[in-house]
């Protein structure tokens, strides 16, 4: 099944959800922030960690802490048992063929740069176009622009609508001959649109050309599978889906993955180094020099264990029904503009107010200890594509509630109150 | 909510509202242009200095209330004043928003400027009150282009 298609406004409303349990996992939301609860609605930009992915980095801290790949003693051999057992834990959380097509990095921006350096400067030259989106975060945008710098390149940009949906029929006219690559986001996080990338990919893969997708806000919201997308590289952020900061995936083909050059050089990377010449190693070890973040990737093993034991699906409408209740509740204040009403969207729920500026919605919510992100959301051109300086942007997790979003929404309109 | 109506009081909001000499200068002889990258606030600052004295002073741009508020007020504040005496000003609103200077018991010649004091109970949006004055600074020094990250 396509990951789009699960997650519809129709989706069934689940009534079962078990959220006091869910929200006991998660011991940084039982904190109060200025005297209020924590109510935590910047899931996008990074979630929360459950007990169970806190407990799997002490047990490693703790009893295992070595490096991988190196020793023959009994901690290098328990680290790198965890670590290796973390990318397969990834390889099946995506659906990959191979497990040597997942490589850990620090995280989506390191892995698109990855796919930059390793990809991109072997195989793409002067004259050639590479086509993003009008609604790219920037690190989905400023590595190709550097490479378009160097080589000459050009850079092709698919617009959007006033909904924030993607003009496919644009897409499809400026796939050509010269096209050598397609980066494009599933999940929209200053907008909150789902991009339909199966097709986006299917249509790229008529012209022989392969598709990079920043899959940061998709990972954590619905299930992903490289068989059913096709996808040729798909990237992601540990810290965005209940692992600690510092771990991340870039998925790679591996007929790609064993053609592109190491990305940096170090130890860890090579087969053999001598003065005159360096082989490197095999995927995934060419793209990981040096030490990772040994304790952060077994952390994100253990996040997609606790994803698959609470059920993605379940989890995914649920959500989906908490963006249906938020975007009724906060759509109904007098004043607030949702930006990013596609039809099929994510729980992201990016909002402005006439004339007051998302900074000082930001400071106010704040005070009733709401988390929401305000500002440009890392994605400069959505904002000059609605004629906005910056937005307010409320993300749910399964762990968010309903009356957590009634909160929102009564501050909200304090607000309006304040600055009326 | 008392930090809260300490940092929004009717006078911050009023200016941002309808902020004073938000305008460009066509005659300035001094400007230069601000951005907080953190908040996407922008603002051109404009002068006429004249014998080291500020004659005239505009500024345009977007921002939050606290930045919008506080270019308004600092335009009224600087109007007239010596280069040097604009310099002073800064430091001592700096000081204040900083929380090094107590604009209550120390000497100071902030005047109408104390309503920002609030301001330090929020230490992210600091910047958002300096950086008029900041861009101020490099107008008056001939920077063109400062940035508070």
């Amino acid at each position: 099944m396509s990951a789009g298609t699960l997650i519809t406004p129709d989706a069934p409303v689940s009534t079962t959800w078990p959220i006091e349990r869910i929200r006991a996992d998660f011991p940084v939301l039982q904190q109060t922030v200025n005297g209020k609860p924590l109510i935590y609605l910047d899931n996008s930009a990074s979630s929360q960690v459950p007990q169970v992915v806190i407990d799997r980095g002490s047990i490693y801290l703790e009893q295992e802490h070595s490096n991988i790949h190196r020793g023959v003693h009994y901690l290098s051999q328990k680290a790198t048992t965890a670590y290796e057992g973390a990318r397969e834990k990834v390889k099946r959380f995506i659906n990959a063929r191979d497990v040597r097509e997942c490589i850990f990095v620090r995280g989506a921006t390191e892995g698109i740069n990855l796919v930059m350096h390793s990809y991109g400067r072997k195989f793409i030259g002067a004259g050639d176009e590479i086509i993003i989106s009008a609604m790219e975060h920037h690190a989905n945008i400023v590595p190709w622009q550097m490479l378009c710098e160097e080589k000459g390149a050009r850079l092709r940009v698919i617009p959007m609508n006033d909904a924030g949906e993607l003009l496919i029929d644009e897409y499809d006219g400026l796939l050509n001959e010269r096209t050598k690559l397609v980066a494009v986001m599933h999940v929209s996080n200053a907008l909150g649109t789902i991009n339909p990338i199966k097709d986006m990919i299917a249509t790229a893969h008529k012209y022989g050309v392969p598709v990079l997708i920043d899959g940061a806000q998709a990972a954590p919201h619905m299930p992903i599978d490289m068989q059913d997308l096709d996808a040729d590289f798909y990237v992601f952020s540990g810290h965005k889906m209940f692992a600690p900061t510092g771990s991340g995936v870039v998925y790679g083909k591996l007929e790609l993955l064993e053609k592109m050059n190491p990305f940096q050089g170090g130890g860890d990377m090579i087969k053999t180094v001598t003065f005159e010449k360096t082989t490197y190693a095999d995927p995934p070890n060419r793209f990981e020099a040096g030490t990772p973040a040994i304790a952060s990737q077994i952390g994100l093993g253990a996040a997609i264990d606790y994803l698959n034991s609470i059920g993605r699906e379940a989890a995914a409408a649920y959500e989906m029904e908490l963006l249906r209740y938020a975007t009724q509740k906060v759509s109904a204040i007098e004043g607030v503009r949702i930006i990013g009403t596609a039809k099929n969207k994510a729980s992201v729920l990016s909002f402005v107010i006439d004339d007051i500026h998302p900074h000082d919605i930001g400071t106010i919510l704040d005070q009733e200890g709401i988390a929401v992100r305000a500002g440009h959301h890392c994605a400069q051109p959505v904002m000059q594509r609605f004629k906005v300086p910056a937005t307010a942007r409320a993300s749910f997790a399964f762990y968010n509630t309903k009356e957590e979003i009634d909160v929102l929404a009564r501050t909200i309109e304090r607000v309006i109150e304040i600055f009326s | 909510m008392s930090e809260l109506s300490e940092l929004y009081q009717q006078v911050i909001l009023d200016h941002n509202k309808k902020p004073r000499n938000f305008r460009k200068l066509e005659t300035a002889n001094h400007s230069a242009e601000g951005y907080n990258p953190l908040c996407g606030d922008q603002l051109t600052i404009y002068i006429n200095l004249e014998d080291d004295q500020v004659k005239e002073v505009g500024f345009e741009g977007s921002g939050c209330a606290i930045s919008k508020a506080a270019a308004s007020m600092m335009t009224q504040a600087v109007k007239g004043k010596s280069k040097e005496q604009v310099e002073h000003l800064f430091q001592e609103f700096h000081s204040m928003v900083m929380g090094e200077l107590n604009e209550e018991t120390e000497e100071n010649s902030l005047g109408n400027l104390k309503i920002f004091a609030g301001v330090r109970e929020f230490p992210v949006r600091v910047k958002c009150a300096t950086l008029p004055w900041h861009t101020l600074h490099a107008a008056l020094n001939k920077e063109a282009q400062v940035s508070t990250e």
